[in-house]
């Protein structure tokens, strides 16, 4: 990569590329994991070496990663001081960390209680806790890599406040996102990156979405969602009155073949804990599922696949892919059977799959035997949507498919679930983007606290009533 | 402000143990009054001592997902040591034999970490390695001869068997390896950092903990309490020879793994172990009393950790995030 950025204090300056385009390689220079091979970081006109994330933190450089860099075993507030304890006398002082670190977590108005165990934690709080650590070291330069990814729309909203504070103290903010909204919303100053290079930086008053759009993909993309089209057929798949205990109740859901059913809600609703139940990764404890007019038990993941149910699950560093393994390893592995012979794995086969995917969902690798450690977020996301659309699903779960994917990623997954649809397969989307949800739903059914709150058709939805219905504010 | 649910629940992991031990004490001592005793309690703790402190510095090692296979064989080959150093220079004094004892045992253990941080060896395979290393040296540097204690110094005998305040030099070892151990795993930064390293490996690196770097700190600390229990192993039984202590490493983890040690690395406590490893001293100790085989001894051990994995593994996942809010009237 060939970089170039310039941080100003006071300010936010939105990094802005899609997958694949440098931004977590400059943010791994900045915080100490990679060292540059040439060129120079300078901090406050004078040249900087980092080396290490212990130099980062000392020059007052802090990130909030993507992916989750939390300690389950350990407490919350011990979380939050992980690379500065607080001591006295050299021992671990518990009960200042615990002082601060309430003090701390107020600020972010949450009410987490730092003597919880990590472990305990949703996702979302998770990242309110990397957050809390960011804000304990003073950094004088704070990087967030999609912070919202993983948040409400209101939690969300809450950081974007939590960011306008950290500017008017006076520190420099570096805000990694996709969402558009957001960066008009709160940044300063933008960069974009592609392939590697800064190739345009300004103002973000003076520019658009679309101007925007066109410096990261290199030409313009229409932001708009393919059309709906095709007939809408017979009902595929029906939930009735599923409850499982402390996590849902009372869940009454129909797809049709050949539609969308867009499920929103805020983060912690329960639709990741319904379309798991359905997907036999837990047992529900009362009510039923008809799957082509037939009642069925599906006790397994197994027999949900032999089905032909697929899902795409939300966090797919964990059980969405397995990194080490090849991309056609990653495509093969939910279809093993299918592409094999007496049990001996059939690998021209399984390279000629992995390559059609490869093409069709545009995944920038090397080639299909690259493993998925080397590939970017949103590329290792579309392997794993390869691996479920390989085994030829009729009804396909999408939960959060394109979470931290740039905007040429998501139109090509779009344009995929589009076709999918047209060819009669049942999409249910679980999503908390409300563009998304909006744009290719012809159902929303919202989802609070583990029970269905309310069920739109496309033509009544709107980004009000959504959110109205999962806060019921 | 009372102690928040998930608190007592973690303290119930411990209590557990506690109370189950108390309860076979006090089982034990209806049937033999003389093991509910004093006296008899202190022989317990006595007898227990060496195991206490050999599992208190494996815990470092387990915290950091790893494990130490060779720490009996470092005992045994440190004890050796000592005993042929004692036999030849029976005037240096007790401090000269401890001393060296522990030097051995550390550079044993380092061996260990040097193998697992710099050579990168998976800790089960150095440490199945060095077992066996380090037991043949005992062969080689005692030319197959046993040492017992007609050729030992009367100081070389009499240290662990001391008496302070009621309780024996060696147990007093272990009280005050309990405490240091809880302290520094409480409250130093290479404390915690164990717990940092074995929660999340991939991730310790962005909170500055040098994972392998740790791992060669815990074999360390482990082979240096193992040289220590080298000499007062082979004092305590007045015994120096190739077989001392053979398979004793079972028991260190086996203790570890009973007081709620987590094989995955990340979680432990100094209570939980203390208590696993007095577990496995009254079972020990009574099963003679009772009338009970030693051989029987190892399948209840056995039984028992395979128990204690499975109810530390049910309590750590019964929490069930709450999701569904129950409607309101």
């Amino acid at each position: 990569m060939d970089g170039q950025l310039d941080l100003h204090a006071g300010e936010v300056t939105a990094l802005i590329g899609e997958n694949g385009a440098g931004k977590s390689t400059l943010v791994k220079i900045l915080t100490g994991i990679y060292q540059p091979d040439s060129g120079v970081i300078q901090l406050d006109g004078a040249p900087v070496r980092i080396h290490s994330p212990a130099d980062a933190q000392k020059l007052g450089i802090s990130v909030i990663h993507q992916e989750s860099v939390v300690f389950d075993d350990i407490s919350v507030a011990e979380n939050i001081f992980i690379t500065a304890r607080p001591t006295r006398c050299g021992l671990v002082d518990w009960a200042a960390m615990r002082h601060r670190a309430t003090r701390i977590l107020a600020q972010l108005e949450t009410n987490i209680d730092p003597a919880r165990p990590m472990r305990e934690l949703s996702v979302a709080q998770k990242h309110l806790v990397q957050i809390a650590r960011a804000l304990s070291h003073d950094s004088r330069i704070v990087i967030m890599d999609e912070p919202t990814a993983a948040l409400s729309h209101n939690e969300a909203q809450d950081l974007l406040r939590i960011i306008w504070r950290l500017k008017a103290d006076g520190r420099a903010v570096l805000f990694i996102s996709h969402k558009f909204e957001e960066v008009f919303a709160i940044a300063d100053r933008y960069v974009v990156y592609r392939d590697g290079t800064a190739v345009g930086t300004g103002m973000v008053p003076g520019t658009s979405v679309d101007q925007l759009i066109t410096l990261m993909v290199g030409r313009t993309v229409d932001q708009v969602f393919p059309p709906r089209s095709g007939q809408v057929g017979p009902e595929v798949l029906k939930l009735e009155g599923l409850c499982r205990k402390a996590e849902f109740a009372d869940i009454n859901l129909a797809v049709c073949q050949g539609e969308i059913l867009g499920i929103y809600g805020l983060v912690g609703a329960g639709r990741s804990e319904v379309t798991q139940a359905l997907f036999g990764l837990t047992t529900p404890d009362k009510g039923r599922v008809i799957l082509g007019g037939h009642s069925i038990r599906i006790r397994n993941a197994d027999e949900a696949i032999r089905l032909k149910i697929a899902y795409v699950p939300e966090d797919r560093q964990r059980q969405g892919a397995i990194l080490p393994l090849s991309i056609q390893d990653n495509v093969a592995l939910a279809s093993l059977k299918s592409l094999s012979n007496l049990g001996f794995r059939n690998r021209l086969q399984t390279r000629r799959a992995a390559q059609q995917w490869i093409d069709r969902l545009q995944i920038k690798a090397s080639s299909s035997v690259q493993s998925l450690e080397e590939l970017s977020g949103g590329n290792q996301q579309k392997v794993v949507l390869a691996k479920w659309l390989q085994t030829d699903p009729k009804v396909l779960i999408l939960d959060e498919p394109t979470k931290g994917i740039d905007v040429g990623s998501k139109a090509a997954v779009y344009k995929i679930v589009r076709e999918l649809v047209q060819r009669g397969v049942a999409v249910i989307l679980i999503s908390s983007e409300l563009p998304e949800i909006l744009g290719m739903a012809d159902r929303i059914a919202v989802m609070r606290r583990g029970r269905l709150r309310a069920c739109f058709h496309r033509a009544d939805a709107t980004a009000e009533a959504l959110v109205r219905a999962a806060t019921d504010a | 402000m009372n102690r928040p649910a998930y608190k007592l629940a973690l303290l119930g992991r411990d209590a557990t143990l506690w109370v189950l031990t108390l309860l076979l004490v006090i089982a034990i001592g209806t049937v033999f009054p003389q093991f509910a005793t004093l006296v008899g309690l202190k022989s317990v703790l006595d007898d227990t001592s060496i195991l206490i402190l050999l599992a208190l510095a494996q815990m470092p090692v387990i915290l950091t997902r790893s494990i130490d296979l060779s720490v009996a064989a470092n005992l045994a080959l440190t004890g050796m040591c000592a005993a042929l150093f004692n036999h030849a220079f029976p005037d240096a004094g007790i401090t000269a034999v401890i001393i060296l004892s522990i030097t051995i045992g550390t550079l044993l253990g380092a061996f260990n970490g040097a193998l697992v941080w710099l050579l990168e060896v998976p800790p089960i395979v150095a440490t199945l390695g060095t077992l066996a290393i380090y037991r043949g040296m005992v062969f080689v540097v005692s030319g197959g001869a046993w040492i017992t204690n007609n050729k030992m110094s009367a100081d070389f005998l009499n240290f662990v068997r001391a008496d302070l305040l009621g309780l024996t030099l060696l147990s007093w070892l272990a009280i005050t390896g309990s405490l240091l151990a809880y302290f520094g795993l409480k409250y130093t930064e290479v404390g915690r950092g164990f717990f940092v390293a074995g929660s999340n490996p991939e991730a310790a690196l962005y909170a500055g903990i040098n994972v392998p770097r740790m791992r060669f700190i815990a074999f360390t600390i482990s082979g240096a309490v193992a040289g220590l229990a080298g000499y007062l192993w082979v004092s305590r039984f007045a015994i120096a020879y190739t077989d001392v202590a053979q398979g004793f490493e079972l028991q260190v983890i086996a203790a570890c793994v009973i007081g709620g040690v987590s094989i995955a690395g990340g979680y432990g406590t100094v209570t939980g172990v203390v208590a696993g490893c007095l577990f496995l001293g009254v079972i020990k100790n009574a099963l003679p009393l009772v009338g009970i085989s030693p051989f029987w001894q190892m399948a209840i051990s056995g039984f028992v950790i395979v128990a204690a994995v499975i109810l530390n593994a049910r309590r750590g996942q019964s929490v069930r995030r709450r999701i569904l809010e129950e409607p309101s009237t």
